[in-house]
Order: structure tokens, then sequence, then C-alpha cells
């Protein structure tokens, strides 16, 4: 036996007798009940949220780090339900969709680029967190903007539904920035204003930002810069006042955790060649996420 | 049913600068209006022009303006305005590139964009009305005109154009409502109009259904107010012995 | 430009075309069907009958199509919940689906009006004088004939929304634009995908015009 089917034999075992167990006796409820009946779960994802969940080589299958992660808690679910043949829907949302969607029923679990915040928990709940970014800015190497107050008066691009366009409309009106601020309905379209000139720097999570800089054209042309202005934790999304669900995904997430797995799927994502093109985003694990990954927590960042 | 009812939140702080909710849907409201009125500009006088040369006795004339029209209504309006926003930009020659793209606001610029495509979308439309206006008049009239001794240019300006758009009213008035309604398509450009404003209301507080009623509401209102206003301006300019064409 | 690129993605770009036909084919048919059912409505003689028809009508005639997309998508599962009690699963298609229906019957309520009100009066009371019911009257008598007249008009609609279902874009829904433009967005190619689509639309929509006018010709006689 190699080391990573030890590991996910003892993840799957883990995970199994966390939630199997007493679930045994009770009487399906909420999401569990919903995917029982109509023997589908439906999974949300992102089409350009690269690495995290993004159509790299085949147009209608997402891919990515918490796509992979979202299949594990599919895995748990399977499992709890005695439902090998779960069938699988994927819907895509975006960074406007996203919340609506959850809550009305439309998807069941969405593992993207979801930021944990509080007043997201008021609409849905999270998982334990699966990763921590920094909100930063993407620019030319050549633009001359070092940080955020080098942006006065300037076409800054953002991404529409995201912390950063908050963010960002808020620093413009207290600090009198004069900026003009794009909101762009992806981080693709977002990329595609930042590369063609439309805007001198794109605020976004500095893992999405190394994702959207493997795609460009010239991606030595472009580098990270700014002092975060947030630490945010990623989490995955479920329905609100739902705790048996939530309990299923949490186990298989913390499962993987403490398996040690995650490393095998963080080194895929991160510190390997990726799809379409095949370009290395070369971005180790921060100590953040390392101490995330061993204290698991479903808190938001500015909770903690 | 976890959805919280709240019809007080158009009043309530955006939490950016000092707005209110209602604030932003006012901006919106500007922005839809002067889009849809540029917009009109731009097709009515495109659009009379390509009317005419349809009309027109020459093969050449008239084989151009119907090519505009089958290009200009066969490609779907969104797939137009992303080429006027994404690809036409870049073609521009460099300095005439970099002063769209970086000197002008992108609001200014988007503005810019979603302003052609809807003016040279609807100017096909337009141009079949105004065609079908000028086809409806009697024949007689251009040889009447020649009979006097007038020319074509003068015939088309002095007789056949001032009848042709007082009975096509109706169906220009129905085109120029659906350019207030598809300039909803700026909000996919990141244009900041009602539509994308309802949209950003119903995220940022999470009041979906309150913030889509009111745009609803105000799409209505002003659509039922421009076609009132429209009614009156048929009834001043109707045209005695000629009934209108084209549909309601 | 470099137009290589498209032909591996094409597998791909055909599943959002037959996304696309799917939302055309199965909105003309809900919307005319609708659109029919709220014709006669508007032409019955029960008087809330005929209004609440020509407010449903006037009411999507004033809105915005993307509008009612966006609202539909968000709304349609809350909706289908106050209904049902409980979590039905309704996908993107099915959302934008219902709000094609409904906003495609308002215009082809016009349609199949005009087209039952072009039919002489007479025949109406022929029918009637014939024991027929006005039921009967319209399924076997008055509806037949509008529909030859009104087919072009109806069809002229079908490519209107042939290409109005590309504004699904705006909820991700992955037809032939969304496709088009996902796959350029992720190799890099934005505008080359663009102009195949711009491209591909335009020969189908002005192929299927030019039928529909020849059709006009035929049915002309």
């Amino acid at each position: 036996m190699t080391k990573s089917t030890l590991s996910r034999a003892i993840g799957f075992a883990l995970a199994a007798t966390l939630c199997s167990a007493p679930a045994l006796a009770e009487e399906l409820t909420g999401t569990l009940k919903k995917i029982k009946d109509s023997g589908t779960i439906v999974l949300g994802h992102r089409d350009s949220s690269i690495p995290f969940s993004y159509f790299g080589s085949d147009p209608q299958q997402p891919e990515g780090y918490s796509h992979d992660l979202q299949l594990k808690a599919v895995e748990a679910i399977k499992q709890k339900l005695g439902m090998p043949d779960l069938k699988v829907r994927y819907n895509l949302v975006t960074s406007q969709t996203r919340i609506p969607l959850v809550q009305n029923g439309t998807v069941d679990l969405e593992c993207g680029s979801t930021t944990n915040n509080v007043e997201r928990q008021q609409q849905v709940d999270f998982s334990v967190g699966i990763f921590e970014v920094g909100t930063r800015l993407l620019t030319k190497t050549t633009s001359g903007v070092a940080d955020f107050p080098d942006l006065k008066g300037k076409n800054v691009v953002t991404t529409a539904g995201t912390t950063s366009e908050r963010l960002l409309k808020a620093m413009n009106a207290e600090k009198k920035m004069g900026m003009n601020i794009i909101s762009a309905k992806d981080h693709g379209e977002s990329f595609l204003m930042l590369e063609s000139g439309r805007a001198v720097a794109f605020m976004m999570d500095d893992a999405l930002l190394a994702g959207e800089m493997a795609k460009a054209k010239k991606p030595a042309d472009w580098h990270v810069v700014g002092t975060p202005q947030s630490y945010e934790i990623y989490g995955c999304m479920v329905r609100k006042g739902d705790p048996a669900f939530k309990a299923v995904v949490d186990d298989a997430l913390v499962a993987t955790f403490k398996s040690g797995e995650v490393n095998a799927i963080y080194d895929k994502w991160f510190l390997k060649p990726v799809p379409p093109k095949g370009l290395n985003l070369n971005f180790p694990m921060s100590d953040e996420l390392k101490k995330l990954i061993a204290n698991p927590t479903d808190k938001a960042a500015e909770q903690i | 049913m976890n959805y919280n009812w709240d019809w007080g939140v158009f009043f309530k702080s955006t939490g950016i600068g000092s707005e209110i909710y209602l604030d932003w849907f006012v901006t919106g409201l500007g922005w839809t209006i002067a889009i849809a009125l540029t917009g009109w500009l731009i097709a009515l006088a495109l659009g009379s022009l390509l009317g005419v040369m349809r009309t027109v006795p020459n093969r050449w004339i008239s084989g151009i303006a119907t090519c505009y029209v089958e290009v200009f209504r066969n490609v779907p309006l969104l797939v137009q305005l992303f080429l006027w926003y994404f690809l036409v930009p870049d073609l521009l020659p460099e300095p005439l590139e970099m002063w769209f793209k970086q000197d002008l606001s992108p609001a200014t610029s988007a503005f810019i964009s979603v302003v052609v495509c809807l003016g040279l979308f609807t100017a096909a439309r337009v141009c079949e009305q105004v065609r079908t206006g000028i086809q409806a008049l009697p024949k007689g009239q251009l040889a009447a005109g020649y009979a006097l001794g007038f020319r074509l240019p003068q015939i088309y300006r002095d007789v056949l154009l001032p009848q042709a758009f007082r009975i096509i009213i109706p169906p220009l008035t129905s085109e120029f409502l659906n350019i207030f309604k598809n300039s909803s398509v700026a909000s996919l450009i990141g244009l900041m109009e009602l539509l994308a404003q309802t949209k950003q209301t119903a995220e940022f507080s999470a009041n979906l259904f309150e913030a889509f009623t009111l745009a609803t509401l105000i799409y209505f209102t002003l659509n039922m107010s421009l076609m009132l206003l429209m009614r009156l301006v048929e009834k001043k300019v109707a045209v005695p012995g000629l009934i209108s064409v084209g549909g309601k | 430009m470099d137009f290589s690129a498209i032909v591996p993605a094409l597998p791909g770009l055909w599943n959002g075309m037959l996304m696309t036909l799917q939302l055309m084919v199965l909105g003309v048919l809900g919307g005319v069907v609708l659109g029919t059912l709220l014709a006669m409505a508007r032409l019955s003689h029960n008087r809330l009958l005929a209004n609440a028809a020509a407010t449903y009508v006037n009411y999507f005639r004033s809105i915005p199509l993307l509008l009612v997309i966006t609202w539909f998508y968000f709304a349609v599962p809350f909706i289908l919940r106050w209904i049902t009690g409980e979590d039905t699963p309704v996908g993107a298609f099915t959302s934008c689906l219902v709000a094609f229906v409904m906003f495609e019957a308002a215009y082809f309520c016009e349609i199949v009006r005009a087209g039952i009100q072009a039919i002489p009066k007479g025949q109406m009371g022929a029918a009637q004088a014939l024991g027929m019911s006005y039921g009967q009257t319209m399924r076997l008598i008055i509806l037949p004939q509008a529909f030859r007249k009104m087919t072009p008009l109806l069809l002229q609609q079908s490519i209107i929304l042939f290409q109005d279902t590309s504004l699904v874009y705006t909820v991700g829904l992955m037809d032939f634009l969304n496709a088009a433009r996902s796959r350029g967005d992720i190799l890099g190619q934005p505008h080359e995908f663009l102009i195949f689509a711009g491209l591909v639309y335009f020969t189908i929509s002005f192929a299927a015009s030019q039928l529909v006018k020849l059709l006009q010709k035929r049915l002309a006689v």
C-alpha cells in the first residue's frame, strides 16, 4: 500500500466513523434528504477561478483545488447515504449568483473561491476553511504601481460581487482617491480589462491573481503587489441551518486535512503545471494556510 | 423559507460613502435614459439615411443599405456589444486606443461603446420602417415631383420623407421603447445603468425581491409614460386620409 | 489573429449550440401555447379575463428580457419552494426557459391575436349557426386559418428568440455564445472566438430569415 492510498483509507475510515454511525438511526432532513430523494447532488462551480474551480482542459468539466476538495465531500455524502451511484450535476455560478443560488436551493454545495465573512454568514453556512488569501493587486511590472496609494485617479478593475469590490469602493469613498472602478462579470473578464489596458491594476485575492497571471500571453510581464487589504478564508457554501449536511462536508474536509492528502492536492494545483496552458503558478503554501489546515475552523478570518 | 422581506431597504445606507440604495436606482435610471436617447439619435439619423438609400432607384446604393440591414439584424445584440466593447478598441490606431482605454473614464468608454452599438443595431430596424413608410406612399407622388421639375433629393426632402415619418410613428415608437429596454445590455460591460444597479443592490443588501420589484416598476412606468407621450405626438401629426402603417 | 484554436474547441461549442437550439425550440413551443391562450383570453367577452391578459402582455412588453432572465434565475426556485414547500432542484436551464416562455408569450399573444382578428367575423357566426361551441369554432375553424396566416410572423419572432437566447450569458448558462466566450477566455483568444460566434449566429439567422421570406411568398397566394 502506497502512502497516499493508506492515508486515503484512513481518511475514509475516519470520515465514515465520524458521521455514519449516529446517522443511521436518525431520519434524513434538509439537503441530505433532497439528495437522497432526487438521487442527484448539484455542485456549484466557477468557470474562471484558476486554479480553484474552472474549465481547464475540458469545457464541460470543472477542475481545480476547490473542486478536488468538493469531490472529497461528495465521496463522504455517497458513503453517508449509501448511494455509490449518486449522480453529480454541475451548476456554473458567478461571484454575483453564487449566494442566491445556494439560498434558493439550486446548488447544494458550492466550492470555488468564496470568502467566508460575517455578512455572508447571515445568508449561508460555510464549511471549515479550505484556503486563506490576502487581497492584493495584479499589475504590469512597468506600470509604476507598487501599492494601493499609487492607484489615485487611475482605472482599477475588480470582479463584481467579490469582497474586493466592496473594499475597493469603500476605500475610494473614504480616502477620496478618485479611482475609476470597473466591476467586471468574472475574473476572466477582469483580467481581459487589465491585459487590454483598460485598467492599470486588478484587485483580487492573491492566489486568484497568480492563476490569472498563468493565463497571460506573457506571464513575466505581470506581478502581484501591494499590502493585503484583508486576509480572507475561503469556505464551501451550504444552505443555512442544515447542520447535518454541513457536518458531512466538514468531516470529509477535516479528514482530508488530517490525512495530509490536502498537501498532494495543493501541490497539484499550485506547484505543478496546470491546464490549459501548462503553466506553474509557483505559489507555495502560506503559513496562514498551514495553520488553517492544522486547526480547521468554519469561522471567518475576522472572527479569529 | 429563509427570506427576510424589508421594503425599507431602499432608504438604508449602502455602506459606501453616504449613499442610500435609492440613490443607486436614480443614478442607474439616469444612465439608462442617457444611453437610450443618445443611441436613438444615432439610430434615427442613420436609419433614415439607410431607409432612403433602400428606396432610391440605384442598385448599388440600395444594395449597400440592404447588406447593412441583414448584417445588423442577424447578429445577436450581445455579440455586437462585445465586438464594439472588446474588439473594436483594439483595432484603433495606438494613440487613439490608449486615449479610449486610459484617458477616458471606464464609464465613458463603456457608454460610447454601448451607444454606438445600440445606435447601429436600431438603425437597421428604423431603416426598414422608413422604407415601408416611403413605399406606402402613392407612387404618383414621385412622378408628380419630377413633373414639377424637382430633383430627386428635393422630392425626398420636401415630399416623401415628411409624409413617411408621420405615418410610421407607431412602429417607430415601438423601436424607441425597445432601445430603452435594450439599453439593459450595458450592465454586461460594467456600465452601472438601471439593471446593473438593481443587481448590485440585490447583492449588497441581500433583498433580492424588493430590488427587482422596484426595477420592473421603474421600467414599466418609464415605458407607459413614453408610450402615452408618443400617442399624443402621433395624434398631433397624423396625416389626414392616410392610415398608419406597421403594427401597433 | 489565429483561428486555429477553434477547431479543437468545436465539440464544446457544438454542445453550446445544442443548448441554444433547445432553449429556442422549447421557448417557441411554450411561448406559442401560452401566447395562444393569452390571445383567446384577450379576445374573450369576459372582461376580467381580457383585462388580466392585457395587463400580462403590457407588463412583459415593457420590461427588458435581460431583467426577466436575471430575476427569474433567482426567483423561480424560491417561488417553487413556496408552492411545493420543499427544495426542488431547478437548474439555470429551467429558470431561463421559464423566463423565455413567459416573456415570449406576451409577444406571441399579439401575433396570434392579430391573426385571429384577421379572420372575417362572419365565420364565427356561421360556425355557431351550425351549432358549434366557442371552443370548437376556435379549434376547428378560426385557429387553423389564423396560424396559416401568421406562420411567417411566428417564424420571424422565433429567429429573434434564437438571437436573444444569447442573453443567458448573464446567468452563466453554457449556451453557444457563453461556450465560445469561456473557451476564448481560458485560451487567451477572446477576439477570435467572439468573431467566430458572430459569424455562426449570422449564418444561421440569415439563412433562416431568407427561408421565411420564401415561405411568406408561397403562403401569400
